[in-house]
């Protein structure tokens, strides 16, 4: 079970992370978009997932990541992502409710580029009993 | 017309196993679910489903056509309602439709509609575009 302490509190990443071309290209050949000078935009899920994963994965969260279904997934773009941008990552804990013994956590990742946002985005994450 | 109400045409996509491996690559998503049926079958699925974000993405991609880039998507959002259900060697479709349910001062709000197999598979998809 989630700590109730963890709620709505945020956990910064250790490193930075740079965005490749080859990664964009890759993300693109498989949706079958052919304009690459930016990333569309759910590529940043690669990135917000993994960090998130790895920045709550702290046995004080109490988050169980082997059973975790994903139920929503929303994205607010300030700007959008390119090859070579390098983004810090933080992700807050934002809700957190227990329903048919089933965990549901809300966790927010921004991505960011220096002090500014580039991007926002929340996943329901859904810890089944 | 872009005016509250209007439609877009509607896109069909094909989601076959090959695709699942190749968006498995490219997100770093390698969950087994989305790719050996044995494993799938095992945790009381009905068959092997597509990633939820490759569902996701391929909306996306109707999104961005439509808004003449990925560079003009703002807000983007979606609930996984349903699966996508891909057993082997099978083209499943993905069809996509879209209605305008506002229009601002430069940008325009759709509410999106994906169905597989006849099942409506996202829940509240909603993209916001600069246009």
């Amino acid at each position: 079970m989630l700590n109730p302490d963890s709620v709505g509190r945020t956990f910064e990443g250790a490193n930075s992370i740079t965005v490749t071309q080859s990664e964009i290209d890759a993300f693109c050949a498989v949706i079958g978009e052919t304009n690459t000078s930016v990333a569309p935009p759910t590529f940043s899920i690669r990135i917000s997932l993994e960090q998130s994963q790895s920045i709550l994965s702290d046995p004080s969260i109490g988050l169980d990541w082997t059973r975790l279904v994903h139920g929503d997934q929303k994205f607010e773009i300030f700007s959008p992502i390119k090859g070579g941008d390098t983004f810090t990552c933080s992700s807050t804990i934002e809700n957190y409710r227990v329903a048919a013994g089933n965990e549901i956590v809300t966790v927010r990742s921004d991505l960011k580029s220096g002090s500014a946002i580039a991007l926002s985005s929340w996943s329901t994450l859904v810890v089944r009993a | 017309m872009i005016e509250v109400g209007a439609a877009l045409p509607t896109h069909t996509f094909t989601i076959n196993r090959e695709l699942l491996k190749a968006y498995a690559d490219a997100s770093g998503d390698q969950n087994p679910i989305h790719q050996n049926e044995e494993f799938a079958l095992s945790v009381g699925l009905p068959n092997v489903i597509a990633h939820g974000m490759l569902t996701m993405a391929l909306v996306g991609k109707f999104v961005t056509d439509w808004a003449g880039g990925s560079s003009n998507v703002t807000h983007y959002g979606a609930r996984f309602i349903k699966p996508v259900i891909v057993p082997a060697n099978t083209d499943v479709d993905l069809t996509v439709s879209a209605v305008i349910s506002a229009v601002e001062d430069g940008s325009v709000t759709l509410d999106l509609t994906a169905i597989s197999a006849g099942v409506k598979v996202l829940g509240m998809a909603k993209a916001v575009v600069k246009k």
